[in-house]
């Protein structure tokens, strides 16, 4: 199998496309006790409209179906994949997020068995009305359970404030009354639409040997090239964010917010760019060593749960931050006024160069991880981008970008807040013995 | 790839795990007391202050750009409980001389700026800085009442306080909320004068330099704290509970109940001859998607949406938590006690026995890929045992245990406390 050097990383990727349009990237690490798989679909919780079998009518689907299918992947008519793969001594899950579903296991020894059961539950669906139901009960359970979730609540009113229309505003697990109406024809549609070799990639990494993986991967999954369904993600949006502010009532301590920039996606083969961007943005506003991180600190409006990122989807982008805060208002007031700052004298020479600098090292650092390494290659491959090359997107990006990018999106216009504030969080206690 | 480890002084120890297989370098330095009402909370609010700035860099923003020099070393402190004592860490990540672009080395001047952190704060008045102290007692405040937040962590914290009443464990490492923002800078800058003379010290490295030049730099860094000291770290094992089964239920406004149950192991713990066997016992019981209480309790009766157990090995308890609907609260407390009365009677069959032991020997072996896993590890097991075993060396011990062992001490393990966490009552 061909391979490719990143000789100051220090890593070794091999790479090969199989005739049915898999992708299979394998990560050379033999200094690892594990090995790590990870097999995932270009198909997520935004991607609910796409062109029916026929190939003219659009099919909608219910908000959840990708998060449902996942779990109902795991269901072979041999029994459960969680258990075959527990039985092996492997542990094994998986994610639907809002473009991307993902299986992986990871295991000491086995690694092949192991393989073959991962590639054959995720391409092999079993559906049956009782199992559907029941899953229906589960689901629901999860559902409730993000409910509880002050910060997964606060996350999805902030995208209903931003976005008028697209996707993304769906919560990935759907709701109650939406998951209610799934059927296995559905899902096994959803599953012909988007689990296509075509529209997958297989990631592995450590003691691995690519061309068995490659044999395997031929031997187990169809041999149909086709593409996958054509996705609807709706009319462009609007520059502006929808809602300037929404608020909601939990059990929780103190108030806690996300607030976010509406910004606008990257063009093809920018994406990655505009992450690194937008990440450095987001390092130069209100990251710990920049000047707004420290007033507010020491004003006592922010802690250190404060967290400001980038986040994407194809069709949207936004800066996003969240934390705990006594005065959210404050800290989104003072955020516009530093975004200001920075937009009219662009970014410090010094902070920026440090910046950086402490930036290139974090994104070695979760190089250590197999996990997060497989995952960031598989994305990038969605993307059509190549994640380890890095130290490149590094030395092409200048400061007057990120200025930009400031002056673009972080204004009154396009910004939004979500709250969750404090209601009756206190316990009631019984006891008896 | 094994770990050495040797004193510096007495109750000064310095492990070196030397490996080329990460990016990066772990340093840590762990100041270990017994767990106590009186001084728990200076311990977890000290370090969050030493970190507001140094001599050199008084203020985070330049503490922070010291950090971002070094390519964004992670540097910060971690306040950890193991059995009944409270772990005072200060935790240093940076990446690994062959990886920094213009060739520099790392590791010393890490060092350097962890051991500032420590031993040479931003003062006045030769006591802590007034602000710091007020700001971040009450950060701590905020941090020990958002608690409450995560309702799967919030019971099982309630749960282990209920249970271990009277007990050092019951403390919250993070101390008292109203203790926190009482402490003013004088009577702090005295509680962690104690702990920097008291306390038992742990350095860890992982990472690919040589022991010897980890040695020199921590000596250099460090050399105030390299002094002997005679600290004793009790932890009170209670191997079975009291008479009855103490039951405790709290009301909030939540979705969703959650349901924790809290075991004694019968006084097997870390170290003693069943642990092998507890370590599969709990794999079994609840510990994977293979075990029972996944197989039986979620999957085949859906009475819960998760459902599992874990070990506290240093204290001997083990505890299950799951997540219930409130009108399943009584099936799935019987359903999960059900499942115990099986591995007790040896009611599991070979595949299960082997699906738990590799279950085991995998997580033991997979530690290896993680740097803080192995620090965590490490210092743990030097704390609770006074010495290191390897993952392999416990691997090749769990390979060994038989389906009778596992019966035995699931013999062993009794119920002391449910704690339920239900819908609030209206009114």
């Amino acid at each position: 199998m061909e391979h490719t050097d990143y000789a100051a990383l220090g890593e070794r990727v091999y790479a090969s496309k199989l005739p049915n349009g898999l992708q299979i990237l394998a990560l050379r690490r033999p200094e690892y006790s594990r090995q790590f798989a990870f097999f995932a679909t270009r198909y997520g919780g935004m991607d609910l409209r796409f062109r029916g079998e026929d190939g003219t009518g659009w099919v909608d689907t219910p908000a959840g179906i990708a998060h449902f299918l996942e779990h109902k992947m795991f269901d072979t008519e041999d029994g459960n994949a969680l258990e075959i793969l527990a039985a092996n001594g492997a542990v094994d899950n998986a994610f639907t997020a809002a473009h991307i579903t993902g299986y992986y296991f990871e295991g000491t020894r086995g690694f092949e068995e192991n393989l073959r059961t991962l590639l054959s539950f995720v391409s092999v669906p079993y559906f049956t009305p009782e199992s559907v139901a029941k899953e229906q009960g589960i689901i629901t359970q999860e559902i409730r359970m993000c409910q509880d979730e002050p910060e997964t609540v606060a996350y999805y009113q902030l995208l209903e404030c931003l976005y008028a229309h697209h996707p993304i505003r769906n919560q990935v697990v759907g709701t109650v009354e939406s998951i209610a109406g799934l059927t296995p024809e559905l899902l096994y549609a959803c599953h012909r639409a988007f689990y296509r070799p075509g529209n997958m990639v297989l990631c592995v990494a450590g003691r691995v040997d690519p061309d068995r993986v490659a044999d395997l991967a031929r031997e187990i999954l169809p041999p149909d090239a086709s593409a996958a369904a054509q996705v609807d993600l709706g009319q462009p949006e609007p520059p502006g964010a929808v809602r300037p502010t929404a608020r909601r009532e939990m059990a929780v301590s103190m108030p806690l917010f996300a607030l976010g920039f509406k910004g606008e996606p990257a063009p093809a083969g920018e994406r990655l760019r505009q992450e690194l961007v937008g990440q450095l943005a987001c390092e130069v506003l209100l990251g710990p060593s920049s000047p707004l991180y420290r007033r507010l600190y020491e004003q006592g409006l922010v802690n250190a749960t404060l967290d400001c990122y980038y986040d994407a989807a194809p069709g949207c982008a936004h800066l996003m931050v969240s934390g705990e805060s006594r005065d959210p208002e404050q800290v989104l007031e003072q955020l516009l006024q530093e975004a200001g700052r920075l937009a009219r004298d662009g970014v410090d020479e010094g902070l920026w160069e440090r910046l950086k600098r402490a930036a290139y090292g974090g994104m070695v650092r979760r190089l250590n991880s197999l996990e997060s390494t497989c995952i960031d290659l598989a994305q990038a491959y969605f993307e059509g981008e190549d994640y380890l090359r890095f130290p490149q997107r590094f030395q092409s990006v200048e400061r007057e970008h990120v200025r930009q990018l400031i002056a673009r999106w972080c204004t009154r216009e396009r910004a939004a807040l979500s709250l969750i504030l404090p209601a009756g969080g206190a316990a009631q206690s019984r006891e008896r013995r | 790839m094994q770990i050495r480890h040797k004193a510096l002084a007495e109750g000064v120890e310095l492990a070196v795990c030397q490996s080329e297989q990460f990016k990066t370098g772990l340093l840590s330095v762990t100041l270990a007391v017994p767990l106590a009402q009186r001084t728990a909370t200076a311990y977890a609010l000290a370090p969050e202050v030493l970190f507001r700035g140094s001599r050199n860099y008084p203020d985070m923003e330049r503490l922070s750009a010291a950090a971002d020099q070094l390519y964004g070393a992670v540097i910060g402190p971690g306040v950890r409980q193991r059995g009944e004592s409270q772990c005072v860490s200060f935790l240093c990540s940076f990446i690994d001389d062959r990886y920094a672009l213009d060739g520099t080395a790392l590791l010393e001047p890490a060092a350097q700026l962890l051991g500032e952190v420590l031993l040479d704060p931003a003062t006045e008045g030769g006591v802590f800085c007034k602000d710091y102290v007020a700001g971040e007692g009450a950060n701590l405040a905020d941090e020990i009442n958002a608690r409450v937040n995560d309702k799967r962590g919030w019971s099982i914290f309630r749960l282990t306080q209920e249970m271990c009443a009277g007990e050092a464990y019951a403390l919250d490492k993070l101390g008292d909320a109203q203790q926190a923002v009482a402490l003013g800078p004088q009577e702090l800058w005295g509680h962690y004068q104690r702990l920097l003379e008291g306390a038992r010290v742990i350095f860890y490295y992982g990472g690919s330099a040589e022991p010897d030049r980890v040695e020199q730099a921590v000596r250099r860094s460090f050399a105030s704290l390299i002094r002997d000291r005679n600290t004793h770290l009790p932890c009170q094992v209670v191997a079975r509970p009291g008479q009855g089964v103490r039951r405790v239920e709290e009301g909030m406004d939540v979705t969703q109940g959650k349901l924790a149950m809290g075991f004694r192991t019968g006084g097997v713990t870390m170290g003693t001859p069943d642990y092998p066997a507890l370590l599969v016992c709990n794999a079994l019981y609840g510990g994977t998607a293979h075990s029972k209480l996944f197989r039986n309790v979620r999957e085949r009766m859906s009475l819960c949406y998760f459902v599992s157990s874990m070990l506290d090995a240093v204290k001997g308890l083990m505890v299950v938590s799951s997540g219930v609907e409130f009108a399943q609260f009584d099936r799935a407390e019987q359903a999960i006690l059900e499942q115990l009365e099986a591995v007790r009677r040896g009611d599991f069959d070979q595949a299960e026995h082997q699906a738990a032991v590799r279950s085991v020997v995998n997580a033991l072996l997979s530690r290896r890929d993680s740097q803080g896993q192995m620090e965590q590890d490490c210092v743990t097991q030097l704390l609770a045992v006074g010495g290191w075993t390897a993952p392999e060396e416990l691997a090749a011990a769990v390979e060994r245990v038989s389906p009778q062992q596992v019966a035995h001490v699931a013999g062993q393990i009794g119920l002391d406390t449910v704690y339920r966490l239900t819908e609030k009552e209206e009114g």
